[in-house]
């Protein structure tokens, strides 16, 4: 346990010490403060009905930037260390790959989440512009974040993946990528196949990630939604710990 | 502490993909010694290592460290060996002395037992003016020297140093080589170098590897008298070439000679003998036998070098 803060706080470092960190949060920023300008606009406009989360949804702005943001902060965590070398010194020192790749894991989530703070603010200052208190229904912020956190989770764990079986980062990105976004496209597709198809349809309406968001940022806590999420998170993890294990196959 | 040797390496075998990289080695390091693995770039002296590290799994055989078995017991062993990879990687990133507390941290050190390690190694390795430094603005001899504190920090029983000195100047060279020498009262050293003088100077024991298996393993002066044959003697002699040759194809002990003329009334002659054999007293007594005016008489010992180059060059098969 020592060992896995050890690392989590060397890798959260990482993110620091160079560019790469500032980097993302200022795009991440700044598309976010685009996508809250043109709220402002509409809101001025025209009357809302709905809320101010699910306008974020409805925003390309928030998949633009979990779609993007994930490669790029993951594709660093193992590439990196192998193309460095340092990945070598790093499974040679006395540490279990299990400690490994959940420190990487946390890490990469911890800046995630840090990384969406400025919606908090985003929301907040909303709230107190418009001074309508029922703009911002807690639960329904809560299911919002719980919703980030769980795609998040997701999104981290696919970067990690890809990430193990590389030593390019541009790979790892490029990876992670295309596999992303193949999940959030393939959970369109589920309002394209017609239900009575029957498993093609219950198979990709869970994959809907758009939906489960959708359903969460409401305060509906869909059941569905987070043991797909937290599900795949698991397989993710799961094949980057094989993956990482493989060099010491026979 | 246990007893029994630090390293065994028994038909220790791994094949990558379709090539053979270490081929059914057999060694056996003690505590206390310092061992050197020389070979030719591609011998299979990195790999070796790898899989003494606990990074790589070998194919077929087994390898202990300190009695612990490093493919099942590898935590066990990683906690006892400091291993300096080839190339020396670092996190640039970092400041010296940070860089070695997070090493020492992940090492299993105490945070109280770190700070105090982390002093000494830097004292040890002569970073101490060099603890806030960014490890990538360092020069290569101080990088070295940071790799060199952190396989030392946890204080191992078992040092692995993958091509130490490779890439410095000769000054760091001379450096790095003389706190391998300090280290090796402490600690059971193996390293692994494709420059000779270096095994030579450091090493009390000398493995050499070829294409994955070991030619020949003993310590650099057994191998001298073992492969050197007598070495090369050259004398300058001022004789009639007539009589010194007269005289030389009579000597059984002279296997070949060469004569070629120098200034004046003088001869160089080169002289190789068999193995075992030191010629120079014999030419000696030839020449004082003979009344003849002796000017040099010097044997060229066949250094590490040669040894290794007709051990390794890959015409040696055909030779038989």
């Amino acid at each position: 346990m020592r060992v896995y803060w050890l690392l989590v706080r060397r890798e959260l470092g990482t993110f620091f010490v160079s560019w790469t960190g500032y980097i993302i949060i200022a795009a991440a920023l700044f598309i976010m403060g685009l996508s809250f300008a043109g709220i402002l606009q509409a809101l001025n406009t025209e009357p809302l009905t709905l809320t101010i989360h699910e306008l974020f949804y409805e925003s390309v702005a928030f998949w633009l930037v979990l779609l993007v943001a994930t490669p790029v902060l993951t594709m660093r965590l193992f590439a990196q260390e192998k193309q460095s070398g340092t990945f070598e010194t790093l499974m040679t020192a006395p540490v279990s790959d299990v400690q490994v790749v959940l420190a990487k894991f946390t890490a990469a989530l911890v800046f995630y989440g840090l990384m969406w703070l400025p919606l908090v603010a985003i929301t907040l200052t909303l709230r107190q512009y418009t001074r309508q208190a029922a703009i911002v229904d807690f639960g329904a912020l809560a299911g919002a974040m719980a919703g980030v956190l769980l795609l998040g989770m997701l999104y981290v764990a696919i970067g990690c993946l890809a990430s193990a079986l590389t030593r390019s980062q541009v790979v790892a990105a490029m990876l992670s990528f295309v596999t992303g976004l193949a999940i959030f496209l393939g959970g369109y597709l589920a309002y394209a196949v017609p239900p009575q198809l029957g498993w093609p349809h219950a198979v990709l309406s869970q994959m809907n990630i758009y939906q489960h968001l959708q359903d969460l940022s409401r305060g509906v806590v869909d059941s569905r939604a987070v043991v797909f999420c937290l599900s795949t998170t698991f397989l993710f993890l799961f094949l980057t710990l094989r993956a990482v294990e493989s060099r010491r196959w026979k | 502490m246990t007893a029994g040797p630090m390293i065994e390496v028994q038909n220790l075998t791994k094949r990558y993909a379709g090539r053979l990289a270490v081929d059914r080695l057999n060694f056996t390091v003690q505590r206390g010694e310092v061992v050197g693995l020389l070979g030719p770039n591609g011998a299979g002296k990195s790999t070796t290592m790898r899989i003494l590290a606990c990074y790589l799994p070998a194919t077929e055989g087994t390898a202990r460290v300190a009695g612990l078995d490093v493919y099942t017991q590898a935590d066990e062993v990683r906690r006892r060996i400091g291993y300096m990879p080839e190339h020396n990687p670092l996190h640039r990133d970092m400041r010296v002395r940070d860089y070695l507390k997070f090493r020492a941290r992940l090492k299993g050190l105490s945070r109280a037992a770190s700070r105090e390690r982390v002093d000494i190694v830097m004292q040890q390795c002569g970073l101490t003016e060099a603890h806030k430094r960014i490890i990538g603005h360092l020069s290569k001899g101080f990088q070295q020297r940071v790799g060199l504190a952190d396989a030392l920090v946890h204080d191992p029983e078992l040092l692995i140093l993958d091509e130490p000195t490779i890439g410095l100047d000769p000054n760091q060279i001379r450096a790095v080589r003389q706190m391998i020498k300090e280290l090796a009262t402490r600690h059971t050293v193996l390293l692994s170098s494709h420059i000779l003088p270096e095994v030579e100077i450091t090493c009390g024991r000398v493995l050499i590897l070829a294409n994955g298996r070991i030619l020949a393993a003993d310590t650099p002066n057994n191998l001298q008298k073992r492969l050197g044959e007598g070495g090369l003697v050259v004398a300058e002699i001022a004789a009639p070439e007539a009589a010194l040759k007269a005289c030389f194809d009579t000597q059984p002990e002279i296997l070949r000679y060469d004569i070629a003329p120098a200034e004046g009334a003088y001869y160089r002659c080169t002289f190789s003998a068999p193995p075992g054999v030191d010629l120079r007293p014999i030419l000696f007594e030839l020449v004082r036998q003979h009344n003849w005016t002796l000017r040099e008489l010097t044997r060229n010992q066949l250094s590490l070098e040669d040894i290794f180059v007709r051990l390794t060059r890959p015409d040696r098969e055909e030779e038989g």
